[in-house]
């Protein structure tokens, strides 16, 4: 009995789960579009994973220590956004692409920021779209040993007939991480399966864009020119593994379903209109930014309070 | 000749437009895509500001005071409108890389804010070289800034290619983006050398500009109260 007497402030209730264990199980989930996208294209991923992944944890060792802090790259998190970096890169980019974005990411988005959970916008992708509009023609330079051509977006979006099947499987041109639907989805399958994410907002994500498609992509319910939006370009990377950031994602379940639905309108005004392509990470970015007025519009009522007014 | 240097002085370092009072950021993040873009804002700016704050300091006892902003903006207005026709006439190039900055002059705050906290109150000569420390001041943050963009986003420097070939230029410096990054970088070098200054023990306070506050923090406390000031009678006290 002595045991329930036991007094305590809150909280009450503990997770086992830290930031470091948390960040690589996110790591061994990034781990099959890797080694898809290592196999795909070759030793040029591999290299540019590598280097852009050192890139980040550098940065983000060497900032910490000029500024006398704490080194906090034991967290795995840099290594979490050097690796979701470099799968946005083409294969055919540079070593210093990677470089660049990985210093960027970690520098400018989130230490300036104040370190990881004060960053407002995912640093992978605030590299990302960095690097796109400043070395556009490398950053869209898809051509490598095993493919030269466009992705099956770009083609898609010309009118071109696209090969779904080697889509889903991966075998296309397009970024390292991004080809193969397959391996996100085993990733995306282990994350749920241990908890560190949920469907609320891949989910709510991918229903809202294909329903935009579908009314807005001009061939109705075309099930393979929805399935191509589906398994093309960097929806599904993005969808599980960069909109479920818990920095840059609403803390709210309401929020987390605005969020989602947010995201797949935007991807979908994106595609069909924008002059590009793709904008799975446009698209993102901007949801992240709008993440704080989400949250303000969807707090919860809480407990006692509100109600049905007499 | 001391409140001369010390005018000068003032608008270059202590209180740089730019990156100490934070004012005029429209011209400076749109028109410094290149140093010389800098340059020729910055210095049609000093222009325009140094004349305007001799004539508005000439003209200090005769304007009233309920009616002295739109006395200002004419005196302001009539001498942008001049600089604009020579620049048209005299440098069509840089009028053209300009474009409609050069009318927005008039409504640049650096100008109404030393018409309104200085050269309203100081005699003409203090007031004319605080329009061209000011404008100096404006005009080096301007070619920094240019500098810093150009050479990172073209890979030149006032138009001579001065980066190696291989060199890849990141073009989001000549573009939005790359104007807030470049500020924000510049600013906080210029705040560092403050904090060390002051370490070393040098006097690295703002001089009093009629008006003494600091305009970054101000809220209604320094010389805005005036401007709402029922009255419309300023306290015409050097704080």
């Amino acid at each position: 009995m002595s045991d329930l007497m036991k007094v305590s402030s809150n909280p009450h209730i503990r997770s086992k789960a830290s930031t470091s264990s948390i960040m690589l199980a996110v790591v061994i989930a990034l781990l099959p579009a890797a080694g898809f996208g290592i196999y795909n294209f070759g030793l040029d991923a591999l290299i540019l994973i590598l280097v852009t992944v050192l890139s980040t944890v550098l940065t983000e060792y060497i900032f910490e220590k000029i500024l006398g802090k704490k080194s906090t790259i034991g967290d795995y998190s840099a290594v979490v956004t050097g690796l979701l970096l470099a799968l946005n890169l083409p294969s055919s980019a540079p070593w210093w692409i990677g470089v660049i974005g990985g210093i960027f990411a970690i520098l400018v988005v989130k230490m300036l920021f104040g370190g990881l959970g004060q960053n407002f916008m995912n640093p992978a992708l605030g590299a990302r779209c960095f690097l796109l509009i400043s070395f556009t023609s490398i950053m869209t330079n898809f051509d490598c040993d095993a493919y030269t051509g466009a992705t099956p977006l770009a083609a898609l979006k010309n009118g071109e007939a696209v090969d779904i099947y080697n889509m889903v499987i991966g075998k296309t041109a397009g970024t390292i991480g991004e080809t193969s639907m397959i391996a996100i989805i085993i990733g995306a399958c282990f994350l749920i399966l241990v908890g560190v994410i949920d469907l609320r907002i891949p989910g709510s994500y991918i229903v809202s864009f294909v329903i935009f498609i579908t009314i807005f992509g001009g061939h109705g319910l075309d099930y393979s020119f929805i399935s191509a939006h589906l398994a093309g370009g960097g929806l599904m990377l993005g969808a599980f593994f960069m909109a479920t950031d818990y920095v840059t994602r609403p803390v709210t379940v309401k929020g987390q379903y605005v969020f989602g639905i947010l995201l797949g309108i935007l991807t979908g005004i994106f595609r069909i209109f924008g002059a590009s392509a793709e904008g799975v990470s446009y698209a993102i970015i901007i949801g992240n930014l709008l993440v704080p007025l989400i949250e303000r519009v969807t707090l919860p009522t809480a407990f006692g309070k509100g109600g049905a007014k007499a | 000749m001391n409140s001369v240097k010390e005018r000068l002085v003032n608008g270059i370092v202590k209180e740089n437009p730019t990156f100490v009072l934070m004012l005029g950021m429209c011209p400076t993040l749109a028109v410094t895509t290149s140093a010389i873009n800098g340059l020729g804002m910055g210095l049609t700016t000093m222009v325009v500001l140094a004349l305007s704050n001799a004539f508005i300091s000439l003209l200090r006892n005769v304007i009233p005071g309920k009616v002295r902003i739109p006395a200002f903006i004419v005196i302001i207005a009539s001498f942008v409108t001049m600089v604009e026709l020579l620049l048209e006439g005299f440098l069509p190039a840089l009028y053209d890389a300009l474009g409609i900055y050069i009318p927005l002059i008039v409504v640049n705050c650096i100008i109404l804010g030393r018409a309104e906290s200085y050269a309203s109150k100081n005699p003409v000569i203090p007031s004319l070289f605080d329009g061209i420390g000011m404008g100096l001041g404006f005009s080096f943050a301007l070619t920094c800034m240019g500098a810093v963009r150009e050479l990172i986003g073209a890979g030149t420097l006032f138009g001579v290619t001065v980066m190696p070939e291989s060199y890849v230029p990141c073009s989001i410096f000549i573009m939005a983006p790359g104007a807030f990054f470049v500020l924000s970088v510049l600013t906080a070098v210029q705040n560092k050398v403050k904090i060390a200054g002051e370490r070393k023990g040098k006097d690295m306070s703002k001089i009093q500009s009629g008006c003494g506050s600091d305009c970054m923090n101000c809220s209604d406390t320094g010389c805005r109260k005036r401007i709402y000031d029922e009255k419309g009678e300023g306290e015409k006290t050097n704080a």
